[in-house]
C-alpha cells in the first residue's frame, strides 16, 4: 500500500470512529421509552430461579390489581441477583441464601432480607426391587456424600431400616453440577449433620464434592438417579412432588424420621421462628420441633433499605404487604410451603425499616 | 491502485474547486472505498477480540494475584475455601475434544469423499442437505438425547463389553457409569461431524475436473485418483473444516455438561466422569457469590481462550510442516 492511501485510511477510520462515538454518546431522546407510558411504574428485579414460578404468579396477580405497576423479574440465579443489586442495575434482588456479612459490607445501600416462601430438599435413590421408603439418619447422608459410607448395606443405613433387604453394592452418588440454592440447602444441612462435612466441604451453592457425579439441574440429577442402579441424589421437594418421584425419609433434630411435605417445611420455619434474628438471616435446616423437616430453607427478597425514588419505594412496600398477607394463598397450589404466622408478623414489622 | 494514487499526488495543488474535483474522483474509484470499508470491518473484528481478552484479563485480577501460574497446574476446585486450580478442566476440555476429533474426522472426511466423489449427485445433494440440518440443532437437544438415550446405550453395549475385554487397561478402568469422558467425546463427535462433512464435501467438489481426468488418463483407478490426487489437492480445505470442528468442540457447553459427569478429576479412564472449562463456567457463574469464585471462573474463560489459540497454532504448525513435505515429493 502506498503512503497517501495509508494517510487517507487513517483519516477515514478516525472519521468513522468519531461518527460511531457520536452516535453512542448522543443524548437519549427526552421523551420516555415508548413501550412504557409516563404514568406507569416499572420495577426491575433479578435473582433466584427456585422461587421463579411463585414470583411470576405474584407479580402477575399484583399487576392485575395495580395495572400501573409492572415488576419484571429475571430468574438469573441468586449470585447474579446479588451482583446486579450491588451494581444497582435492578431495584431489588432475590436469593435462596442469606447474604454473608462480608457480602453485605460490599453494598453501598444495605439490602434487607424478606423471606417469601419455603423450599425443601429430599434424598432420592434408585435401588432396583426396593419398594419401601428408606429412612436416612443424618450421619448416613453425610457419610454417603463424604464418601465414608460406600455400600448400601452399611450399618448406618441398615440399622435405621430394619426389615429392609439392602444390597451390598457400591453407592453411586449424584449431586447438582451447577451452583444452586438446592445445593446450598443440602450442604447447609450436611454441615450441621456432621462436623466432618463442615470442616472438609462446607456450605455453598457450589462446593468441592468429595465423591460423585454432577447432574445439571433437578432434571439432570433425577435423570442420572433413574438410570443408574444403586444411586442416590437430591432434588427440590417441589420437583419430587410434581414428578411423582420416590424419596426417602430424613431424621430430624429430634430424631424423628420424616417424609418431607409442605406442612413439615412450614413447621421447620415456625420451629426456628423463636430464635429468628431481626434481619431474618437464619438457616432453618435441622430446626427444632418434632414435625420440622430438617432440610428446609427460606428464600428471600433483597430490598434496599433506602430508596431515592419514593414512588418505587411505596410500590415495593405495597407489594410486600400484599405478598405476606394475600399472596401466601397462592403458594401451596405451586407446591411451595407458606410462611408460618410468626414469621409473617415479624416481617410486617420489618417493612417499616425501608426508608 | 498504486499508479492512480501516485498520479493524483503528482498533480499540482489546485484551488478549492480542483480539490473537490479530486475528492469526487477519489470516490469514483470504488476500489479505495471498498478497501477502506472491508479494512474497517476486519479491524473491528480484531478490536472486539482484543477487548474480549482485555476484559477477561481485567476481571480476573484476584485469582491471578493469589494463585499465579499455579492456577494452571493445581487440581483443587473449592468454592467454599476459595482454592482454585484449572488443571482438571483443561484436561477434560482437551481430552473430550481430541476424542471427538478421533471419531469425527474419519467419519466426516470418509463420508465427504463418498458424497463428493462416488455417490450419484442426487443422493449426494439430498444427504448433505440432511447432514447440514444436523448443524442447526441446538446443543441442548444433543445433551438431552445424550443423557436419556445415548448414555444408557453406551453403558450397556459399549462400556460393559469394553471393560470385560480390556478392563486391565487403564483406559477402561473403573465402574461403567455411562456418563464421563467417553460419552462427552461421542456427543461432541456427532455435533462436529456436520461441519467436517459439509465443508470437506464442498472443497472436494471444487477440485478441478482436469485433476481427476489427468489422473484417470494416466491409468489411475477411480479410487486412486480420489485418494492420491483429489484428496491431497483439497487437503487445506479439509484441514480448515477440522479446525472449525475443533473450535466448536473446545467451546461446547450444554451438551458436554449434560453427559460428562461434572466431576473435576483427572483420570486416565475414559469411563470416569470429568469436567470441561466451558461446562464449569456455565454451571457455576450464575450462583458464584464470592468475588474470588466469580473471578476464578472468568480466569477459566481466559484459559479456554489460550488453550484454543495454542491448539490451533500447534495444528497449523503441523499442517505447515507436513504440507512442506508434500511439495518436496
Amino acid at each position: 500500500m502506498t503512503r497517501p492511501s495509508i494517510k487517507r485510511l487513517a483519516v477515514t477510520l478516525t472519521f468513522c470512529f468519531i461518527l460511531i462515538a457520536g452516535l453512542i454518546s448522543r443524548p437519549k431522546p427526552s421523551s420516555p421509552a415508548p413501550a412504557v407510558p409516563a404514568d406507569r411504574l416499572q420495577i426491575n428485579a433479578a435473582g433466584a430461579t427456585f422461587p421463579y414460578p411463585i414470583y411470576s404468579k405474584w407479580f402477575d396477580e399484583y399487576h392485575k390489581m395495580h395495572p400501573d405497576l409492572e415488576i419484571n423479574y429475571q430468574s438469573i440465579g441468586s449470585g447474579g441477583g446479588i451482583r446486579q443489586l450491588q451494581a444497582g442495575t435492578v431495584d431489588f434482588g432475590a436469593s435462596d441464601m442469606p447474604l454473608k456479612d462480608d457480602q453485605l459490607s460490599q453494598f453501598k445501600v444495605k439490602p434487607l432480607h424478606f423471606p417469601t416462601v419455603l423450599g425443601a430438599v429430599v434424598p432420592t435413590y434408585n435401588l432396583p426391587g426396593l419398594t419401601a421408603d428408606l429412612k436416612f439418619t443424618q450421619k448416613a447422608l453425610a457419610g454417603i456424600y463424604l464418601g465414608r459410607i460406600t455400600k448400601w448395606n452399611d450399618p448406618e443405613i441398615a440399622n435405621a431400616n430394619p426389615g429392609v433387604k439392602l444390597p451390598g453394592d457400591d453407592i453411586v452418588v449424584v449431586h447438582r453440577s451447577e451452583g444452586s440454592g438446592t445445593t446450598f440447602i443440602w450442604t447447609d444441612f450436611l454441615s450441621k449433620a456432621d462436623p466432618d462435612w463442615k470442616a472438609k466441604v462446607g456450605t455453598n451453592a457450589s462446593v468441592n464434592w468429595p465423591v460423585g457425579l454432577g447432574g445439571k439441574g433437578n432434571e439432570g440429577v433425577s435423570g442420572s438417579v433413574e438410570q443408574t442402579p444403586d444411586s442416590i441424589g437430591y432434588v427440590e421437594l417441589i420437583y419430587a412432588i410434581q414428578n411423582h418421584m420416590h424419596y426417602g425419609l430424613v431424621q430430624n433434630a429430634e430424631g424423628v424420621f420424616l417424609k418431607a411435605d409442605l406442612a413439615g417445611v412450614t413447621a421447620a420455619a415456625s420451629g426456628a421462628a423463636k430464635s429468628m434474628p431481626d434481619d431474618f438471616r437464619i438457616s432453618i435446616t435441622n430446626a427444632p420441633g418434632k414435625t420440622a423437616y430438617p432440610i428446609s430453607s427460606f428464600t428471600y427478597l433483597l430490598i434496599p433499605q433506602s430508596f431515592s425514588d419514593t414512588a418505587k419505594r411505596d410500590a415495593i412496600i405495597g407489594f410486600l404487604r400484599w405478598m405476606l398477607k394475600d399472596g401466601q394463598q397462592y403458594t401451596e397450589a405451586l407446591s411451595y410451603a407458606p410462611l408460618p404466622k410468626e414469621v409473617v408478623a415479624k416481617e410486617m414489622k420489618a417493612i417499616s425499616n425501608i426508608k | 491502485m498504486a499508479t492512480s494514487t501516485t498520479t493524483l499526488e503528482r498533480t499540482p495543488r489546485p484551488g478549492r474547486r480542483g480539490r473537490l474535483h479530486a475528492f469526487i474522483d477519489h470516490l469514483r474509484n470504488g476500489d479505495q472505498i471498498a478497501h477502506l470499508i472491508t479494512l474497517a470491518f476486519a479491524a473491528s473484528v480484531f478490536l472486539i477480540t482484543c477487548l474480549l481478552v482485555y476484559e477477561l484479563w481485567a476481571t480476573s485480577v484476584l485469582p491471578r494475584h493469589k494463585f499465579g501460574w499455579s492456577f494452571l497446574v493445581t487440581s483443587v476446585w473449592d468454592p467454599v475455601f476459595e482454592q482454585f486450580g484449572a488443571l482438571p478442566f483443561i484436561y477434560g476440555t482437551v481430552v473430550t475434544s481430541a476424542l471427538a476429533l478421533l471419531i469425527a474426522v474419519p467419519l466426516g472426511v470418509g463420508a465427504a469423499i463418498f458424497l463428493a466423489e462416488l455417490a450419484p449427485p442426487r443422493i449426494s445433494d439430498g444427504l448433505s442437505f440432511v447432514i447440514e440440518l444436523l448443524a442447526a440443532v441446538p446443543s441442548v437437544i444433543y445433551g438431552v438425547i445424550g443423557i436419556f438415550v445415548m448414555v444408557p446405550l453406551l453403558r450397556r453395549y459399549v462400556e460393559v463389553p469394553l471393560k470385560a475385554a480390556f478392563g486391565y487397561l487403564p483406559l477402561f478402568k473403573g465402574p461403567a457409569m455411562g456418563v464421563g469422558f467417553l460419552a462427552a467425546g461421542v456427543v461432541l463427535a456427532v455435533m462436529v461431524v456436520p461441519f467436517i462433512l459439509s465443508i470437506s464435501r464442498e472443497v472436494l467438489l471444487s477440485v478441478p475436473v482436469d485433476q481427476r481426468e489427468a489422473a484417470l488418463a494416466l491409468g489411475a483407478t477411480k479410487w486412486e485418483s480420489t485418494w492420491k490426487v483429489v484428496v491431497p489437492y483439497a487437503r487445506t480445505g479439509i484441514m480448515g473444516s477440522i479446525f472449525l470442528a475443533l473450535a466448536r468442540a473446545l467451546g461446547e457447553t450444554m451438551a458436554v455438561t449434560m453427559v460428562i459427569g461434572n466431576n473435576p478429576q483427572i483420570s486416565a479412564s475414559l469411563f470416569a466422569p470429568g469436567y470441561s472449562i466451558a461446562a464449569v463456567i456455565a454451571n457455576e457463574l450464575a450462583e458464584a457469590s464470592s468475588e474470588m469464585h466469580y473471578q476464578a471462573l472468568i480466569e477459566l474463560g481466559l484459559v479456554l481462550f489460550a488453550v484454543t489459540i495454542i491448539i490451533n497454532a500447534l495444528a497449523r504448525i503441523l499442517i505447515l510442516t507436513t504440507a512442506g513435505r508434500g511439495t518436496a515429493h
